[in-house]
């Protein structure tokens, strides 16, 4: 790691809902071009230090810092809008739109169109041909103009997936992307996220329970328990550490791996 | 062309297509093929109402904003333009002045309950917006010194939009489709005569130029709001619809979105306000205010189809019919049972509204997603069938009402 300061950072980072702290105190740096896992039990806090980082919960204490700038009490659209790009673990997409108008939306916020009240949206083919090229990455081209809610669950996923590579983020916040996908599909994201880091000097955050999948993709893993952060370093030293072994992993897991 | 001035939204029904055009050329020749003045004011009413109801609809079907304080900024509109022409005497700068106090007061209380409320969570807004169209009216009905409180403000319109005016001084011709229709049915043998009598003479006076004043905006209004709709900005306005918590997270301030939204609805309501006063030339609290027309727009945009801006046509258009027509049908009905216990009691002239809810009901059960809705669900069905149950295609979910083609379909 570079001794420069990280370009997104949580420090002391804490929410606190009615007596239970969800996070706790969690500080933790990232640097461009590393993809960092995060690992940890059910209920040990992970998807709720990623929406204390994108914006979507406030915090009780402690700061967010992007770029070395304080981002703590901005809006979610506000911090989407500085490169915070989140892809969520339960889909949550436009159900009643196409597939097409989903990514198209991501592409057009990225584009900052939104306050354009006159021209037809149909006629800016550029962020029309861009979305497309975002679902063909995630190989749903061919069902562009598919109602969102009619889609497998599968296709979802990777839809949400196309929706964040069309953000264009600095900062790729990936919740699970492969939960309840089918062994065949989800190679294809894997490829993605793989493919993100290595071609783009960006920050990849991935939520994940495969260890495999997190063995073969992180530069880093961090482990969160019961809110707090309880290991971060080297996968392979982080997996074999007594705390992750009889925090996270268990008998079970050691036995597959 | 077309595709520019329907902003690539079609009807996408064929049905759909036939009664808008009806509506239309309706509309259109007006005065020209329907001879009675109630007919000439239910048309205009229906001019006017089309913006109205699509402003409405921008908000509920688009954006799913609650807001039931759309009477107050029609009530603004009307009330600006009678109040400054009350004080400053009848001429088209008064007029001007009018329009220019109703959209600036508009714009001001627009943006105070968007800002102040939408940030909450919706019911709030709702209810927010109750309040202050009640305190509204409350306001204007004692103030009476300058609103005239229940009495209302009798609009004295210039001369040149008024009834005394000529526009061209010959007469031209209408022809009348009401005595048409009515002898074609009764004497089709005589369809010489039928025809000679459906020609009636209209005298285009400054009440006809009034109704294209109305029909023009009614034009014009919607077909920017449909735009608006098939604008990046309305793709916004879909996706807080559908998705809200999404949108943000996708860098949309959906609290900037949303208040325009309800300032864009609210500027276009008060100008129809505007349009209302000058055009009905009698502006009280009972026809601009009430809370009784509020759930009326409510009616008229759901029974069209919510989020489909013909839907505000369609339900603009059948509910004023009916608010006009069905009477007269009942009177007609109520002569046959005369004497009839019970019956001839439920079918009186005064019982329309109540034959107007089970209508409602009806339609509501049977078509859930209003009759433009239908029609289109319909029309897809048709096109499927029509493509050969290929099984790709039967995989497909309907393009549900409120989807934008991007294709046109022909």
């Amino acid at each position: 790691m570079t001794s420069q300061s990280p370009v997104l950072e949580t420090e002391e980072l804490t929410i606190n809902f009615g007596g239970h702290y969800a996070v706790n105190r969690v500080s933790c740096g990232f640097f461009p071009g590393t993809l960092t896992s995060i690992v940890g039990p059910n209920g040990a806090g992970k998807t709720t230090w990623f929406n204390l980082i994108s914006g979507q919960l406030q915090a009780t204490s402690g700061n967010v810092r992007l770029f070395g700038e304080d981002i703590t009490r901005l809006s979610a659209p506000a911090r989407a809008d500085k490169g915070l790009g989140r892809a969520f673990q339960l889909t949550n997409l436009f159900p009643n739109l196409t597939v097409l108008e989903n990514v198209r939306l991501a592409v057009a916020a990225r584009h900052r169109t939104g306050y354009n009240f006159w021209q037809m949206a149909s006629r800016r083919r550029d962020i029309i041909d861009r979305a497309m090229e975002y679902l063909s990455q995630v190989q749903l081209d061919k069902r562009a103009d598919y109602l969102v809610a009619g889609l497998p669950h599968g296709d979802q996923r990777k839809l949400e997936v196309a929706m964040l590579l069309a953000l264009e983020p600095e900062v790729f916040m990936f919740d699970e992307p492969t939960a309840g996908m089918s062994v065949d599909e989800v190679p294809v994201i894997l490829d993605l996220i793989a493919d993100i880091k290595r071609r783009q000097d960006k920050i990849i955050l991935l939520v994940e329970h495969k260890m495999d999948v997190v063995r073969s993709l992180s530069d880093r893993i961090v482990v969160l328990h019961n809110g707090e952060l309880v290991a971060d370093g080297e996968p392979a030293e982080v997996i074999a550490s007594p705390i992750v072994q009889e925090a996270y992993l268990g008998a079970p897991q050691q036995a597959a791996s | 062309m077309l595709n520019a001035i329907l902003s690539g939204d079609y009807p996408r029904s064929r049905v759909l297509t036939a009664v808008l055009l009806v509506i239309l050329i309706c509309l259109a020749l007006g005065p020209f093929l329907f001879p009675s003045t109630r007919a000439f004011t239910t048309l205009g009413m229906i001019c006017i109402f089309i913006v109205v109801v699509a402003s409405y609809d921008v908000m509920l079907g688009y954006t799913h904003i609650v807001s039931f304080a759309h009477t107050m900024f029609f009530g603004i509109g009307a009330y600006a333009v009678a109040m400054v022409i009350a004080s400053m005497g009848s001429s088209f700068g008064a007029i001007g002045l009018g329009v220019l106090a109703a959209v600036l007061a508009a714009t001001a209380l627009a943006l105070l309950l968007g800002l102040l409320s939408l940030r909450v969570k919706a019911i709030f807004f709702a209810l927010v917006t109750l309040a202050v169209a009640f305190a509204f009216m409350t306001l204007v009905n004692q103030l009476y010194t300058v609103t005239g409180g229940e009495d209302g403000l009798r609009v004295r319109v210039p001369r040149e939009i008024g009834p005394a005016f000529r526009l061209i001084e010959n007469d031209l011709y209408g022809f009348s489709i009401t005595t048409f229709l009515g002898g074609l049915f009764t004497q089709p043998w005589n369809l010489g005569e039928v025809i000679r009598e459906s020609v009636y003479s209209v005298r285009v006076t400054g009440r006809v130029v009034m109704y294209y004043v109305c029909f023009f905006f009614g034009l014009t209004m919607f077909l920017l709001m449909l735009r608006m709709m098939n604008s990046p900005f309305g793709r916004v306005l879909q996706a807080i619809r559908e998705n809200e918590f999404r949108a943000e997270a996708l860098g949309y301030k959906t609290v900037y979105y949303r208040t325009a939204t309800v300032v864009l609805a609210a500027v276009l309501t008060a100008l129809a306000g505007v349009l209302f006063a000058l055009f009905n030339r009698y502006v009280n609290p009972e026809n601009t205010l009430d809370f009784e027309l509020m759930v009326f727009i409510l009616l008229m945009c759901v029974i069209g189809g919510m989020g489909t801006m013909y839907g505000a046509v369609v339900g603009a258009a059948l509910f004023l019919l009916a608010e006009n027509y069905l009477q007269d049908l009942l009177a007609v009905l109520g002569g046959y049972v005369e004497g009839v216990p019970l019956v001839s009691g439920l079918v009186g002239p005064e019982r329309w509204l109540l034959w107007f809810g089970v209508l409602f009901v009806l339609s509501v059960y049977f078509f859930p997603k209003g009759i433009v809705g239908q029609l289109r669900l319909w029309a897809d069905e048709r096109r499927r069938r029509a493509a050969g149950g290929d099984e790709d295609q039967s995989d497909r979910l309907q393009q549900g009402a409120t989807q934008p083609a991007e294709q046109p379909k022909g």
